[in-house]
């Protein structure tokens, strides 16, 4: 039957398996186990491991169930149930109660069972205490008959009622058995060949490879990632943005000054002195170093006369202009504090020359932080000062901008602004979300703000600005900001975020 | 931007024609104003009180309106109606006037020098005849809110008070008074409080206590009143009970204090314009005179018709369009600034500038007027004609460069770090850093008004924010190595604001092993993309190359601490972090960094 001559360790266990199923054909392993006098789990150990090897063997899982007797219920076979044990324990003229309780094992069970069998009857008021007579004449023990019927096989003689009850009495049980019912794959053999995980130098080296099989891959499973380095989203939104400007033709602003006088911040861009922008709800102030003192002397008394009084064709905002105010220190709140002193700068050369200006980085504002504001952000802006440049040539600009950005589809809209006008907000159809968004501010810088600074009438400034978190946002889907800025911002964020391309 | 609600029945009534949502929205688009939600009084109180409180609330729908910072006249229904008609042409601008009354006898407000102490301002008008209904009356109601919250900078530059002119006797009297001397009821109060009672009653009111601190400890408080010394109000805080204004009231005074006379002036001219409409004989103000401290007689208000020639040439010119004079004239006339051509040879254009258009104050606003009447989006879109070269900052370029060859291509994880806010506690780059002292004091910029705590100073390094983005990513497995190009602020007295910016380049190794080599291993690779010789024991590369040196710092662990030379001078450190500095920012693992001024590099790069 079994060659027992096999010692079973694991190797050789694959061995006897492949070779009962070479006999059997098809086999379940319940059987196999049987026959190779094994424990079942090692079997399936064997047959999984064979798997391994490819279409070796063709394994389908099976569920069986079996009844079986428990071992009271073999007691029972052996000793007869405890019905049975009471009644024949009564003697014909009967037997005393107590008698009988004390003498049978397991009496109390085997009593009552035989009272609702109606086996027995008790008679209490008999002399001496009650006494328990048989019932019936003869009788067989049927429980033990099923039992024994169940573990010879033969459970299907046996009724659904009956078998129900021996399983309550727990004297016997169904069991669901899970084994593996095996067939020859494709690729049977004997004898197992480990195939080889990958080439190595070795193989082709010693050509060893042409008789090697080899492991397949498993196609459904990542790579391994790349040792490189990740540039934060926010960063590579900001080089897309500075390519298009370079390639606009645009010249870089120095913005290296986070720390910029109100002057500059404000009253340059002919921003009111009691403009709700310089409360200290919206800005934040330096209380050391808290002043600047040092200001273009003329150029400071023009911008305090055009505030103030008016002039160059303007009535002015008619208010004591304070120097104090322009003096004291903030965080810039707009990188326009910086194209505020490129024009200044550009309006001292001999003769003008038209420029193209653009910066982006960091401005700041005294916000309380939620989903949508922060402190800090920074600022895309665009600047463009011409002679006769027009309102149609701002809209030109933006268009060019905002097509390399993939932004097809503009609209204009009228706006306020202190330092432009006109102002337009920007918006651009976004094919994603199917819906006009508003992208940025634009507008032709006030007379008010060049004219002091000693641009000839002519010259034009048309300036936009946009922040640089807002369309990364929409980019990343990201609705909370501070999912993409602060130290909270999840690592993995950083490592997932794609190239970053703008074009929606 | 202020908003403003509207019944939207009523709009399209006063309109006389009704839009369809996106019909008004494209209206609004295109005149500048933004439709930003469309909503009723039902689902605002149940937006903010809940279901329950809603109900019985009004369905109407209301259209809650943007309007530009700088347009006063849109801040109320009549207003907005006014403009919008004039727009599409259904009606021509009203001619608002002064009339005095028949008999000649103007009202007059009596200032006191006492007032220039405080509030030194007042101007004034009446509005006769005028008939309240509900709507008119909450909508007169609300729109002197949004003056005093706009123009009047939350009442600290102007406040506006009116009163039923009936039931008071001029002349009036703008005073300051010592504040016990003052004693009235004030509006819906039963019994009298003296003023400085007031400004403890109204200090638990949430509307009213944010405006007590303009005069709380001024030695005197504004004060108006008759000639039989009736308050009509205690400026800015709150008007008397006795000249409240009710639906039956047919005659209003109103009058305006203020800090700023421009803004007073233009609040005075938007309250009458806008309301002289519901008068008997409408667009008609009664003029008030102000006699000043000082004798002087002003009549107010002033109702200015101010004129201004523009030439259609420099106008097209500005825009980008080319139309005739009087087409220009006409466009301007729909944005109620009445224009008529005087010259059509030259294109000389005379524009006159209505006491509500006190935002038009230079021909730049006339030519944006006529660019929306126009059309923004029927501008034709060019290009500017002149060529321009573009090019960077070189800070901005090494950075860039930097941040690509450097770090991406490393073999190793890098990950740039621009999540730290520029503005930290003292304590990130003080105490956690264990940099003490006044060092620190003497290093840093400091905030004098963060609205979050967690902003004091402006950062003077890059380390701890890379320390703490280590410390909230401890699910990361190790290694993390983090770097960060940006700008610290430093003080420096040499420089117009007091302070600079230096750019740096920072990075962190976080292991279980310090990894010094590693971060070494990076100095000498950003040396080497810079073109900077390591110097090693070469005499003859001494102080042309870079090198480092043990160096001392409280926030590296002693004896694991170099400093960087390039070209002899020191630009930045090197070492594995103090562990007390690694433990204050919440890290369990040694910590190696690298910061290093860029700056220098830079200039050896342009000196090349």
């Amino acid at each position: 039957r079994v060659n027992r001559a096999y010692k079973m360790n694991s190797d050789n266990l694959q061995e006897c398996v492949l070779k009962q199923i070479d006999r059997y054909e098809a086999v379940d392993s319940n059987v196999l186990a049987a026959a190779l006098e094994t424990d079942h789990q090692a079997i399936v150990g064997a047959i999984k491991s064979i798997q391994c090897y490819g279409d070796v063997i063709k394994v389908e899982p099976r569920n069986t169930k079996k009844w079986n007797v428990t071992e009271e219920g073999k007691q029972v076979i052996k000793n007869g149930s405890y019905e049975y044990n009471i009644y024949q324990a009564i003697s014909a003229e009967g037997t005393l109660q107590s008698e009988v309780l004390q003498k049978i094992p397991n009496s109390k069970i085997g009593f009552s069972k035989a009272m609702s069998n109606k086996w027995v009857k008790v008679d209490k008021k008999c002399e001496g205490g009650p006494r328990v007579f048989r019932n019936i004449e003869d009788l067989k023990d049927e429980t033990r008959h099923s039992l024994l019927a169940i573990q010879n096989g033969g459970v299907e003689q046996i009724g659904e009622k009956v078998l129900a009850e021996l399983k309550k009495r727990k004297l016997a049980q169904e069991i669901v058995n899970k084994s593996f019912f095996i067939q020859k794959g494709g690729a049977f053999c004997l004898k197992l060949q480990k195939p080889e995980t990958d080439l190595t130098a070795q193989m082709i080296q010693d050509g060893s490879w042409k008789s090697k099989t080899f492991k397949d891959y498993n196609y459904n499973a990542l790579g391994a990632p790349p040792a490189a380095g990740h540039l934060h989203p926010l960063m590579k939104v900001r080089s897309a943005y500075r390519q298009i400007f370079l390639e606009m033709g645009f010249t870089e602003m120095p913005t290296n000054n986070f720390v910029e006088s109100s002057f500059w911040n404000f009253d340059a861009l002919f921003q009111p002195q009691q403009h709700p922008a310089r409360d200290a709800h919206d800005t934040f102030f330096i209380s050391d170093p808290a002043a600047s003192t040092k200001f273009p002397a003329e150029y400071l008394e023009r911008v305090k006369t055009v505030h103030s009084k008016g002039g160059f064709g303007s009535q002015g905002y008619r208010y004591d202009w304070k120097i104090a105010e322009a003096q004291k220190n903030v965080l810039r709140t707009h990188t326009t504090a910086v194209s505020a002193r490129m024009l200044y700068k550009l309006a001292q050369q001999e003769e003008f020359k038209p420029v193209k200006y653009f910066s982006i980085d960091r401005v700041f504002r005294n916000e309380t932080l939620d989903a949508t504001h922060l402190a800090e952000f920074h600022q895309v802006e665009g600047v463009v000062a011409d002679r006769s440049v027009t309102l149609g040539d701002l809209m030109g600009v933006l268009r060019e901008f905002f097509r390399k950005l993939g932004i097809e589809k503009l609209r204009f809209k009228p706006a306020y602004n202190p330092y432009t006008e006109p102002s337009m907000e920007v918006f651009g159809y976004h094919p994603g979300l199917k819906k006009w968004v508003e992208i940025g501010n634009s507008g032709v810088f006030r007379p008010e703000m060049l004219r002091p600074m000693g641009l000839p009438e002519d010259v034009n400034v048309i300036a936009w600005g946009l922040s640089l978190e807002r369309p990364t946002m929409i980019k990343l889907g990201i609705d909370n900001i501070r999912d993409l800025v602060g130290h909270k911002v999840d690592l993995q964020m950083v490592y997932d975020s794609p190239i970053c391309q703008m074009d929606f | 931007m202020p908003t403003i609600g509207v019944n939207r029945d009523a709009l399209f009534k006063s309109l006389g024609q009704t839009y369809t949502e996106e019909g008004f929205d494209e209206l609004c688009f295109e005149y500048g104003i933004e439709l930003d939600e469309v909503t009723s009084e039902k689902e605002q109180i149940k937006k903010e009180q809940g279901e329950q409180k809603a109900t019985g609330a009004s369905d109407a729908i209301i259209y809650k309106i943007d309007i530009p910072a700088n347009r006063y006249d849109l801040l109320c229904i009549e207003g907005l109606v006014q403009a919008l008609k004039v727009f599409l042409q259904k009606e021509s601008a009203p001619d608002y006037r002064c009339v005095a009354p028949l008999n000649g006898l103007k009202h007059k407000i009596i200032v006191t020098p006492a007032t220039q102490k405080i509030r030194p301002y007042c101007v004034g008008a009446v509005l006769r005849n005028i008939t309240f209904t509900k709507e008119v009356y909450d909508s007169f109601i609300d729109l002197q809110d949004k003056l005093h919250h706009n123009i009047g900078r939350k009442r600290t530059l102007v406040s506006i008070g009116t009163h039923d002119l009936d039931t008071i006797t001029g002349p009036f009297t703008y005073d300051a008074q010592t504040p016990s001397d003052i004693k009235f009821i004030s509006l819906n109060q039963t019994k009298a409080h003296t003023a400085p009672e007031l400004m403890e009653l109204y200090s638990k009111d949430s509307h009213l206590k944010s405006f007590l601190p303009i005069i709380q400890d001024s030695p005197v408080y504004p004060v108006i009143l008759d000639s039989n010394g009736v308050v009509l109000s205690m400026p800015p805080i709150i008007n008397g009970d006795h000249s409240k204004i009710k639906l039956s009231t047919r005659n209003v005074l109103v009058e305006i204090t203020a800090t700023d006379l421009t803004k007073a002036k233009v609040a005075l001219d938007t309250i009458v314009t806008m309301f002289s409409c519901h008068c008997d004989e409408k667009f008609t103000v009664e003029p008030v005179d102000i006699v000043g401290h000082d004798g002087t007689v002003v009549e107010t208000p002033g109702l200015p018709y101010r004129q201004e020639t523009v030439n259609a040439n420099n106008l097209n010119k500005k825009i980008g369009i080319d139309l005739t004079a009087s087409e220009i004239a006409n466009l301007l006339t729909k944005m109620c600034l009445r224009s008529e051509v005087t010259n059509a040879d030259s294109g000389e254009i005379l524009v006159t500038i209505p006491p509500t258009r006190s935002d038009v104050i230079h021909a730049c606003d006339i030519i944006e007027d006529c660019a929306i009447a126009y059309g923004f989006n029927n501008i034709v879109k060019t290009f500017p004609r002149s060529v321009t070269v573009g090019g960077q900052q070189l800070s901005m370029k090494l950075s860039e460069r930097l941040r690509h060859r450097v770090f991406l291509f490393l073999a190793c994880k890098w990950e740039k770090n621009e999540r730290y806010g520029t503005n930290c506690l003292s304590d990130d780059v003080g105490t956690k850093m264990r940099q003490v002292g006044k060092n620190m004091d003497n290093l840093a910029v400091h905030i004098s008004n963060p609205a979050t705590l967690e902003f004091q100073v402006v950062r003077t390094s890059l380390i701890p924010g890379l320390l703490k983005t280590a410390g909230s990513n401890r699910k990361m497995p190790l290694p993390v190595k983090l770097f960060e190009i940006q700008e610290v602020v430093l003080k420096d007295g040499s420089r117009e604001t007091g302070a600079r910016n230096e750019r740096r380049l920072a990075a962190v190794y976080y292991n279980k092993t310090p990894g010094f080599e590693v971060i070494h291993g990076l100095l000498d690779r950003l040396m080497q993309i810079l073109e900077i010789k390591w110097e090693s024991t070469n005499p003859e590369l001494k102080g042309k190359g870079y090198c480092i040196k043990g160096a001392e710092d409280p926030s590296y662990f002693p004896g694991r601490c170099a400093e960087i030379y390039v070209h002899g001078k020191a630009v930045g450190k090197l070492g594995v972090l103090h562990p007390e500095v690694v433990t204050n920012f919440d890290l369990v693992c040694p910590v190696s960094a690298l910061e290093i001024n860029l700056e220098a590099q830079q200039r050896i790069i342009v000196g090349k």
